[in-house]
């Protein structure tokens, strides 16, 4: 495909964005993709347009397909059935080379960036710019700099910054220049904002405005309704694989969004019964904490929970947050100060101690690193912190019936959709696995519960779930301690809110005397 | 799938060292024939090769329960030679004990000794990091020089003294006495066949090494450790704990291999026993692809290769050293099964190609 008229075509088009009417050649065609996985129809017979200079959302629920469907179209799988064209033209799409070199590039949720390189080497890494075989890293710079620059400031980037220094929000940016450096027409973004907080999910929005303003076509991959009201020209819906309706964002209302994706009237508040907070659970006392590097994370920080309480931690992430955590679940060494649990003095308990014995359920931040084991599977995964007990262990033997009957269980009650409990746990989609690691952590005979982000990358359909197990912990008289960088999530189930900013507590107070606007301040470390 | 993996890497190995054959002015078809006569062609040599099985089996089986831990045991060596030296140790005394009790005492010394051979590198790796490769290779020098040591003839121009083990009656041979009757492995089928109980045991150690890993506690934990350690400690598990224990069940597997070639085949230590097996506990593991079934087909291919070499010499003129390089070209379709496939489908579009052309032709 020659890019030369297809510029002048988007640059002729960028003025009617939005417009459907008069944009009669979609950038991409999706026609009729079915994908079979062993077992599973992913996608189910998917038509999608995408218009130059437009952001098309895919909204649905982790599991309808919408990672399939681009890995499709990114030439990850090859579809069963269907077709995918660019510019008219049939893409044949062996790898993402092809789709590359079709203009088509995606921002995973995970970044592919080389940690100990630059920006700029980030950007033109496998498209680098050289003279006679020797790299060139001057052009490459003017090249990058005037491709910022297009923007207006909103892509402004220090390209000599190491990534590794760089925040998330940041990392972003780099992979969107490196989709516009090479030229992408179609830029596919998976969940970007999940991993950023609301002031970088601001920049992003601006980001792609600007360039939809520039002609490119952006699908935006996502679960959070607002953002989709938000930024969206237009809005596909995916519920089980198959496109279940489309939305404009200006006739359409969040519930009814939520209704589609989930296929029934989904509770978007929780309903939250009064429980008067019984006798004190945890006790934490100037504690401080140290990172890996030596400096401070958790400085001298003071707290209680109370049985039958959630008290909401909320702070922007590398606030201290985590290894506070850490510190509280024996992860991490305690540097001073001291940790109470129900009476005990649970200092430096090791994970062990604190996890096995029953007391401390912990739904960890991260649940691919810490919480689960892909290769394992449904069934040996929900006891993976409990097989040292009965009765799912007797004088060291796996009691495989006792397992089985627990996983069936846990499957049950937490809704984790799976085609059996064989099934090992890296093949069921992100909700299914976060739903596991909630159910495994909230068993008989907790005491705390401590959930970090426990909805991170999930759809509003799991959410509603967790958030209700959550609230049933407190309501049947559990401390819980829920840390989470969405204000939101702290906001609808928190009975008290912490506020951490740069390693200290600057607020705490019952939820009742913080809205949403105060909460967004504190998080930004500016006390009222 | 895992059958055929394993398969793909035979065939592609298969196919490459046909072609260097061919290369070299072989006919590969009169090697692979004698290497099958030598090996499988009469009750006799079918014996050798199913008695040369057993430590295979057994090498085999430590790498991959390292292997489940995250850990490379290269130390297989060591610990086959430091097993030997412990079985020969105590077969070779305490005449007074009946058999019933020195056979197992024999081989739990073996199985001891290799334990410990293992457990070092372990300890080394939980307590100060150290990475086991470096260790358990180095290891092997150690337990090569100490087992050569045990059994040293001597020497009177150096005037260095004759280790605790040497056959003073040997002369200047560096060797053990024989192992006493009573802590010999007995016969399954007697001379001239010669299949000791050995064999039964590495295959009854192969379904233990199974159980230990689907069924036991210890087996989930080391699994994990293995699969992530990260998760690992979340969960409580006391990853350096594991990392010992499995790097020690390690050894000892290899220890019982050394012990079973010194107490039911060669009834004495010699330094030049033993000196290969171990690095074929590797290719044995990756082409077995971590399922007991899988390690004893692939360790009875690996003894058929063992077995079959002479005869294959004899037969075809083809080196009987290009077993080493059949090996070698297994392992490395073991451990790059996209290699091997597509190498077959290369040879397969190639014949129907050419058969096509046939076809027109004709």
């Amino acid at each position: 495909m020659n890019a030369a008229p297809v510029a002048k075509r988007i640059g002729l088009r960028h003025q009617s964005a939005g417009s459907r009417r008069n944009m009669p050649h979609p950038v991409l065609e999706v026609r009729g993709i079915t994908k079979h996985f062993p077992g599973v129809v992913a996608n189910r017979n998917i038509d999608l347009d995408l218009f130059p200079g437009e952001i098309l959302a895919v909204l649905g629920e982790n599991g309808a397909g919408k990672s399939t469907l681009m890995n499709i179209i990114y030439g990850l799988h090859p579809p069963t059935s269907g077709s995918v064209r660019v510019g008219g033209r049939q893409l044949e799409c062996r790898s993402p080379r092809d789709a590359i070199a079709a203009g088509i590039a995606m921002v995973h949720q995970h970044f592919h960036l080389v940690p100990t390189m630059t920006v700029l080497e980030n950007i033109v890494l496998g498209a680098e710019t050289t003279r006679r075989g020797v790299l060139d890293p001057a052009t490459a710079e003017r090249d990058v700099a005037e491709l910022c620059q297009r923007f207006g400031g909103q892509l402004d980037i220090n390209l000599q910054a190491m990534i590794d220094d760089l925040p998330v929000g940041m990392r972003q940016r780099v992979e969107i220049v490196k989709a516009l450096y090479r030229r992408a027409r179609i830029l596919v973004l998976d969940e970007p904002t999940a991993v950023l907080t609301p002031q970088e999910t601001g920049s992003l929005f601006q980001i792609m405005r600007g360039l939809r303003h520039q002609g490119t076509g952006i699908i935006f991959i996502t679960h959070k309704l607002k953002e989709v009201l938000d930024v969206a020209d237009r809005i596909a819906v995916l519920r089980r694989g198959a496109v279940v309706g489309h939305a404009r964002p200006g006739a359409t209302t969040e519930q009814a969004m939520a209704t589609m994706m989930v296929g029934r009237v989904p509770s978007l508040t929780i309903p939250k019964t009064t429980v008067v907070p019984g006798p004190l659970m945890l006790e934490v006392d100037t504690l401080t904490v140290h990172r890996d590097d030596g400096t401070t994370a958790v400085d001298r920080i003071s707290f209680k929970v109370h049985q039958g309480e959630i008290l909401g931690l909320a702070g922007v992430q590398g606030n201290g947050q985590t290894e506070l955590i850490g510190a509280l679940t024996g992860l991490r060494p305690v540097s001073s100060g001291t940790v109470r649990l129900n009476g005990r003095d649970t200092t430096h308990a090791s994970a062990r101690r604190l996890g096995r014995e029953g007391d401390t359920g912990h739904i960890p931040e991260d649940r691919h690193t810490h919480g689960m084991v892909e290769s394992f599977s449904v069934a040996q995964n929900l006891v993976l912190n409990l097989c040292n007990r009965p009765p799912f262990t007797r004088w060291g033997l796996l009691r495989l019936e006792a397992i089985r009957a627990h996983a069936g269980r846990k499957v049950a009650d937490f809704d984790i959709r799976t085609t059996s409990l064989k099934q090992p746990l890296g093949s069921l989609s992100g909700g299914n696995q976060q739903k596991l690691v909630v159910a495994r952590e909230m068993r008989d005979g907790l005491q705390l519960l401590i959930a970090n982000q426990p909805t991170r990358g999930v759809d509003v359909g799991s959410v509603e779930s967790i958030h209700h197990h959550i609230v049933q912990q407190r309501n049947a008289g559990r401390a819980v301690l829920l840390a989470s960088y969405d204000p939101d999530e702290i906001l609808a189930l928190a009975d008290r809110i912490a506020v951490m900013f740069e390693g200290r507590l600057i607020s705490l107070s019952p939820a009742a005397q913080v809205d949403r606007n105060r909460l967004g301040l504190l998080m930004a470390g500016i006390p009222a | 799938m895992a059958a055929l993996h394993m398969a793909t890497a035979v065939l592609g190995a298969a196919l490459m060292s046909a072609a260097l054959m061919a290369v070299l002015g072989h006919n590969p078809w009169e090697a692979f024939t004698g290497l099958a006569k030598g090996s499988l062609g009469t009750e006799r040599e079918l014996a050798v090769t199913v008695r040369k099985t057993a430590p295979f089996v057994l090498t085999g089986l430590s790498v991959t329960l390292a292997l489940k831990a995250g850990l490379f045991n290269f130390g297989t060596a060591g610990q086959f030679l430091m097993g030997s030296v412990g079985a020969v140790w105590m077969g070779i005394q305490f005449e007074a004990l009946p058999g019933w009790l020195h056979l197992p005492l024999a081989l739990a010394v073996g199985i001891g000794s290799g334990s410990v051979w293992g457990a070092i590198p372990g300890w080394l790796k939980a307590s100060t990091g150290s990475h086991e490769v470096i260790t358990t290779i180095m290891l092997n020098y150690v337990a090569a020089l100490f087992a050569g040591w045990t059994v040293f003839a001597g020497s009177s121009l150096s005037m260095t003294r004759p280790g605790p083990l040497w056959d003073a009656t040997a002369g200047p041979v560096s060797a053990s006495p024989d192992v006493l009757a009573s802590a010999r492995i007995p016969w399954i089928l007697g001379p001239p066949l010669g299949i000791h109980w050995g064999v039964a045991l590495a295959l009854l150690t192969a379904l233990l090494v199974w159980w230990l890993m689907e069924r036991t506690q210890f087996g989930f934990e080391l699994k994990t450790v293995g699969a992530k350690p990260l998760a690992a400690r979340y969960a409580g598990m006391r990853c350096g704990w594991t990392t010992v224990l499995a790097m020690t069940w390690a050894g000892g597997l290899a220890g019982l291999a050394g012990a079973i070639e010194t107490l039911g085949v060669h009834y004495k230590f010699a330094p030049e026993f033993g000196g290969g097996v171990g690095f074929e506990g590797i290719a044995v593991a990756l082409l077995g692809q971590g399922h007991p079934l899988g390690i004893v087909l692939a360790a009875l291919l690996f003894a058929v290769l063992d077995a079959g070499a002479l005869r294959m010499q004899f037969d075809s003129g083809v080196p009987s050293d290009i077993i080493q390089v059949i090996q070698t070209f297994i392992l490395i379709f073991a451990a790059a099964p996209a290699l091997a496939t597509w190498l077959l489908n290369r040879v397969s579009r190639t014949q129907r190609a050419s058969a096509a052309a046939a076809g027109r032709r004709a």
